[in-house]
């Protein structure tokens, strides 16, 4: 074993996002003194929410644990979902494979490759009520990571919970549904950011009408920080989409009190443990405050953030992977102290392969520690009034603050995507931190200090392995089911969808119709495609 | 010496782009001349660009678990396209009994995750500057060493 002694000069420590750490705080750190914290503060469940959405947070209710999964097929996934929830799970997660979060049909030649490996092939109504076949959809809240074709996924649920018996209205769950956060880190867009921007809006506003307990919209700032940005840039980029997805619904005519309550975000909580609960409760009060003093909400409903964590993938190993497993429930714990009202526990062998069983299992078994054992969730945000975590909370805020201006004077979130910006300073930040990573000034246990001498690999076998077949299986299956339907209603639905799309109204009701009668993704895809184009990255330097 | 000219693409639909940049950066740091080409582009397209391009090297990276097909498709544009000369690596989330299979298709050079930058940097250059020092010889491509 090779023991490296860090050489640092320790008179100046820095978070991960580079905030400077004193040795010690004290009261003296908290500008204004107490009465000027408790005006920041407030309580639990009131404005500004620094301290939680909710005023008897976990003790009131647990947060959703939601372990995401689907993997090919669509009766492979519907075992795993049973499983998981035979397993204590309380709320499902949908990862749908690339062609379908790209709008390609399992048997086009651009999916080959692909069908089924990062999430579940979907290619008509059909797969997706085998996907939910004994699971009833009035009582398990569903989240869907797709965003470029959100629209098409949501009517096929739609359809698939009509042939079920659900109506609309009793459908719980999330669609992420957040596109610039496709330009900005994840990399699933179809079409330029205009049109784009346009079908999320279709989406918020039928489901402010149709589907009351959904929450049609996640803002993520996870994908930017996985990509490479720190805590700062991460809650800057989430609130300066946030402001931009606001102003587009209220160009639309939507009333912000009636849409901003049902926006729910999605944030990272990586390993600094202090500083990430600190960006999660400088979080909620940004965003209070963006929705008064900007948007001029009235009701706390309208202004209170709810988010869920996704933890941190970058920050896992393929070296000593069991490591990962005290990473994750650092993560963990860190976003259930930030006030997280759901939570993924990354898989220990998520840095080279699509979680294991045993690994899906042992996240879930790491929220439910830190729920049951750990005694943390018994009282509303216990690291209020720390020093340190009150002086980080405010700092983050100040720079995030700071950061969501400078976006703002080049013309918001949309326009700096258009031009790239954003992205250059997220693949310079993921330079950077790789090379603190090769000089040894970022440690990372098992990689760059405490490494196993001679494991120059992942040290660890693949155990989850994708059927090659299943994707001509998926792609033959679906060719059947076109052949034995009667191909009029779909092209009258694919018609009708055509002519709404390039009128301007809404898109959903025709996506619903030709889903109904059993049109493929890309086909839906194609329609859009024909009518918006697509989009391609600006070169990185 | 003539700068090594190294392609990097995206192979399939992965967007997971991070590592390719951060590759891109260190590589042009080292001197290196770098065409990115961006995601979701085809084998036959990463070929035809690598020859258009006279490149020295073909960098993929594939984080969707799709590299064996992936990678199995380049190497036989590679061979219909006539671009045997030019060394392909590939890098991404690729279990450790995948890169002999990878070694074995053709593939020459395999960076699993986990794999030091500088490593990756290094064997690179090192594939990418046997084809200079070749090009730099005046021998045709199909006369010139390729290990």
């Amino acid at each position: 074993m090779t023991m490296r002694r860090i050489d640092r000069d320790l008179s100046f420590v820095t978070t991960d996002s580079g905030i400077p750490v004193q040795v010690v705080y004290t009261a003296d750190d908290l500008p204004g003194g107490e009465a000027a914290l408790a005006q920041r503060l407030g309580l639990p469940g009131e404005p500004p929410f620094t301290r939680g959405p909710y005023p008897t947070m976990y003790r009131g209710q647990l947060w959703t644990m939601r372990q995401f999964a689907g993997f090919g097929t669509p009766e492979h996934t519907n075992e795993r979902f049973r499983f998981l929830l035979g397993q204590g799970q309380t709320a499902l997660s949908v990862a749908f494979d690339l062609p379908t979060q790209l709008g390609y049909d399992s048997g086009d030649p651009m999916a080959a490759a692909e069908v089924g490996r990062v999430g579940v092939a979907i290619d008509t109504a059909d797969d997706m009520a085998e996907v939910f076949d004994g699971i009833p959809l009035d009582r398990v809240s569903v989240n869907f990571t797709i965003n470029a074709t959100a629209p098409i996924i949501l009517a096929m649920y739609l359809v698939a919970a009509e042939r079920s018996g659900v109506p609309f209205h009793a459908l719980a769950g999330t669609l992420q549904n957040d596109i610039l956060k496709e330009f900005l880190a994840r990399k699933a867009y179809l079409y330029p950011p205009g049109p784009s921007l346009r079908l999320v809006t279709d989406v918020v506003e039928f489901s402010s009408r149709e589907l009351p307990r959904f929450n049609p919209i996640s803002i993520t700032g996870y994908h930017a920080r996985e990509a490479g940005c720190n805590a700062v840039q991460e809650l800057a980029l989430t609130m300066a989409s946030a402001i931009a997805y606001s102003e587009a619904f209220l160009a639309r005519g939507m009333d912000f009190e009636e849409f901003a309550p049902r926006l729910s975000f999605h944030f990272a909580t990586t390993l600094d443990l202090f500083e990430e609960v600190a960006k999660l409760r400088a979080a909620r009060r940004i965003w209070h405050r963006v929705a008064t003093e900007r948007f001029g909400a009235s009701s706390p409903a309208a202004a209170r953030l709810r988010f869920f964590s996704g933890n941190s993938g970058t920050t896992l190993t393929a070296q000593q992977p069991l490591n990962n497993v005290i990473r994750s429930t650092l993560q963990c714990l860190g976003a259930v102290l930030g006030g997280a009202q759901s939570i993924h526990v990354m898989g220990y062998d998520e840095a080279y392969q699509i979680p294991s069983e045993e690994a899906v299992t042992l996240s879930l078994r790491t929220q439910q520690i830190i729920a049951l054992e750990s005694g943390v969730a018994r009282t509303a945000d216990p690291l209020a009034g720390s020093f340190y975590v009150e002086r980080l909370t405010d700092e983050i805020e100040a720079r995030a603050c700071a950061l969501m201006a400078d976006i703002h004077s080049i013309g918001g979130a949309v326009a700096a995507i258009e031009a790239g910006i954003p992205q250059r300073w997220i693949a310079e930040s993921a330079y950077r931190a790789e090379q603190e990573l090769a000089s040894g000034e970022r440690p990372k246990v098992g990689v760059n200090v405490y490494a196993d001498t001679g494991d120059g690999g992942t040290g660890a076998a693949a155990t989850f392995e994708v059927d090659p077949l299943a994707g001509e299986r998926q792609a033959a299956r679906t060719r059947a089911r076109m052949a034995e339907r009667d191909p009029r209603p779909r092209m009258s639905g694919l018609l009708r969808l055509a002519d709404d799309t390039s009128s301007g109204r809404n898109v959903m009701p025709a996506l619903i119709e030709a889903a109904r009668a059993g049109a493929t993704v890309g086909k839906m895809a194609d329609v859009f495609r024909d009518a918006f184009g697509e989009f391609t990255e600006p070169a990185p330097w | 010496m003539t700068r090594p000219r190294i392609l990097l693409a995206k192979p399939g639909l992965d967007g997971h782009d991070r590592g390719i940049k951060v590759i891109a950066f260190a590589l042009r740091e080292a001197g290196a001349e770098v065409i990115y080409l961006g995601l979701r582009q085809s084998p036959a397209a990463i070929v035809a660009a690598a020859l258009a391009e006279d490149a020295d090297l073909i960098g993929i990276s594939v984080l969707s678990g799709a590299h064996l097909p992936l990678a199995g498709q380049i190497i036989a544009q590679r061979a219909e396209r006539g671009g045997e000369h030019i060394p392909v690596a590939i890098g991404g989330t690729i279990p450790a009994e995948h890169v002999g299979r990878l070694l074995d298709m053709g593939v020459d050079a395999v960076y699993p995750v986990g794999s030091p930058m500088a490593d990756v940097v290094v064997g690179l250059l090192a594939l990418a500057t046997e084809q200079v020092a070749g090009k730099d010889s005046g021998l045709p491509a199909g006369e010139r060493a390729v290990s």
